[in-house]
């Protein structure tokens, strides 16, 4: 693992050390008629936390969906280019969608835990993937994981409604965890916690970077800054035709680079506050 | 936009206004009233009509009313068909009607929820789909009557195929019913599932679960209490329908209670029609003890399927 971040900004194929976890070559999503997403390359580090910020109907969250194809649930929804995870594409219609979304895990804007109990919340995931291990182990350890085993280890037999915001939360990456996936994507995660549940869960991702590829988007530029190592900032392209906002990535750095010497004027104007 | 004028823009009625909602909520609750005191009286006439056969009892002694109720009611589940009123009874519907409640939900149930899941959660959106659905609405208005006729065709003589047809048999009558709440069960079924939040989908959805996997771990059962419900109501209509077994064959007059699905039947509601339309006015108790029977057996199935709705309801 070496600790070099410096992917180049967007464009040229990476020459990084280490290859990337997710590559997205070209990738463009169409949503009927309306392009969504334009020209997308981007290079996200191995266990680093990568960081997609911009403005509402930027795409981030249409470029999230692409890398576990989530996209494929939205009837209209039109995927060209090339992903790739660990060098293998995922774009097209032979990948098994399925399995790629056991390895490549999602944790929602709105915890949605199922309507089960703590443990069953956990173990449906391992069991529906033909889990043939200790499943009592597994859900402790995944709770453990998740910073959550201390809260609800009296209570696993309750509803995974009955926790508060930020544990029902911290259960759906439980949950995520349980299936042991390479990588999370987190779509605004924080965005329905109140700031110490939110503490509590960019807490946690700093520690499961070490053995996952993270992907967060996030509204919050002050969260980007605070848990990412790379940040990449999309933006709506102001050319779009017929008013349809047409996500661009307009840069793609490290963190700490990206948010004290952006290169590109719209980031700037983003991350002080002059756009979105 | 001049301040002190403004208040002349002001008609505010508030003696009218402040009578509308009383009045609006009088009417409401007379509106609410209708339907209760129907059920009331209805019920009284219908009791009032099953004693009338035997006025031992006066008018007024409640206890003894009750007696001779229960009496006249178990008489007329255990009795058999007869042209004399104080032997009648409605052993062969009772039965028959139960068969065909039996075998309904076994061939309605899984071909209605399984229509309402395909169509929720496995067809694509589009024209094709919306065909279907207006279909099916369609269908869900059309008289039963019409369902008889179809369910004739089709089932009792099965287009003149021989070997095929099933005759007037309790498994033809089944079959023409579960056509007739099809389009009720597939409907509730559709909107139970709608019901169901799509984070619920995405969250299985994201763990690796195949389309199949959501559908039965997640979907049908939170959606679960709003199919029984719905299935059970559409179960009470066609326990209550006539017309449609009077055209697949549903005998007028059966002598001995169906003992297999290919057996010959009646029903419920069709031997109530056939006593109540005798001259003789000795068998109007008796159509009356029927319609009680009738009633007592659609309000317990409508309880279980409070029952049901409750117990299954999950928080959101």
């Amino acid at each position: 693992m070496s600790a070099t971040l410096a992917t180049p900004p967007a464009a040229t194929p990476a020459a990084a050390p280490d290859e990337p976890a997710l590559q997205a070559r070209g990738l463009r999503v169409w949503y009927g008629q309306s392009l969504a997403l334009k020209d997308i390359d981007l290079d996200i580090p191995r266990h680093r936390i990568t960081a997609l910020i911009g403005p509402s109907g930027c795409g981030k969250s249409t470029l999230l969906r692409c890398f576990n194809r989530m996209n494929d649930l939205i009837a209209d929804a039109r995927m060209e280019g090339d992903v790739r995870f660990d060098g293998e594409s995922i774009a097209g219609p032979k990948v098994d969608a399925v399995s790629l979304r056991r390895r490549i895990g999602m944790v929602f804007q709105k915890p949605n835990p199922f309507p089960k109990s703590i443990y069953n919340n956990i173990a449906w995931g391992a069991r529906i993937n033909g889990y043939r291990g200790d499943m009592d182990e597994l859900v402790e350890r995944s709770l453990r994981r998740a910073a959550l085993w201390d809260e609800v280890k009296d209570k696993i037999h309750r509803s995974g409604l009955d926790l508060s915001g930020g544990q029902q939360q911290r259960l759906c990456i439980a949950r995520t965890l349980a299936v042991e996936p390479e990588v999370i994507l987190m779509d605004e995660p924080c965005s329905a916690l109140d700031p110490i549940s939110t503490a509590r869960v960019e807490d946690l991702m700093d520690d499961l970077k070490d053995d996952y590829t993270i992907v967060i988007v996030t509204h919050n530029m002050q969260q980007a800054r605070r848990v990412s190592n790379m940040t990449a900032c999309l933006m709506p392209d102001v050319d779009a035709v017929g008013g349809h906002r047409t996500g661009v990535l307009v840069e793609f750095s490290p963190t700490d680079l990206l948010f004290t010497n952006p290169k590109d004027p719209r980031t700037e104007a983003y991350i002080t506050g002059r756009i979105g | 936009m001049s301040g002190g004028a403004s208040a002349d823009h002001f008609r505010p009625h508030r003696r009218l206004r402040t009578l509308a909602g009383p009045i609006f909520g009088a009417a409401c609750l007379l509106a609410t009233l209708t339907g209760v005191v129907v059920l009331a009286v209805l019920m009284l006439a219908i009791v009032a009509a099953a004693l009338s056969g035997g006025p031992e009892a006066g008018a007024f002694d409640v206890g003894g009313a009750a007696r001779e109720l229960a009496s006249l009611l178990g008489r007329l589940v255990s009795g058999r068909q007869s042209s004399d009123p104080a032997r009648a009874g409605y052993h062969a519907g009772v039965v028959s009607s139960l068969w065909l409640l039996g075998l309904t939900a076994a061939i309605g149930i899984p071909a209605g929820v399984g229509a309402g899941v395909f169509l929720e959660e496995y067809m694509p959106a589009g024209r094709l789909r919306r065909i279907i659905q207006t279909n099916i609405a369609n269908l869900a208005g059309v008289p039963s009557v019409v369902y008889g006729i179809l369910g004739l065709a089709l089932f009792v003589r099965a287009f003149g195929v021989p070997g095929l047809a099933l005759g007037p048999s309790l498994l033809a009558g089944a079959l023409t019913l579960s056509l007739l709440i099809l389009p009720t069960i597939v409907i509730t079924t559709q909107e139970a599932l709608r019901t169901v939040p799509p984070s619920l989908r995405q969250a299985a959805l994201a763990l690796g679960a195949t389309r199949w996997q959501v559908v039965s771990g997640h979907v049908l059962p939170a959606a679960l209490p709003g199919i029984m419900t719905g299935t059970i109501l559409g179960l009470s209509r066609a326990i209550g329908e006539t017309a449609p077994l009077l055209m697949v064959g549903a005998a007028g007059s059966l002598l001995r209670a169906p003992r297999g699905p290919l057996d010959r039947y009646t029903a419920l509601p069709v031997e109530i029609y056939n006593y109540a339309k005798e001259p003789d006015r000795a068998f109007q108790p008796v159509a009356a003890g029927g319609i009680l029977i009738l009633v007592a057996l659609l309000l317990t199935m409508n309880a279980v399927a409070i029952v049901i709705r409750n117990r299954f309801r999950r928080r959101r």
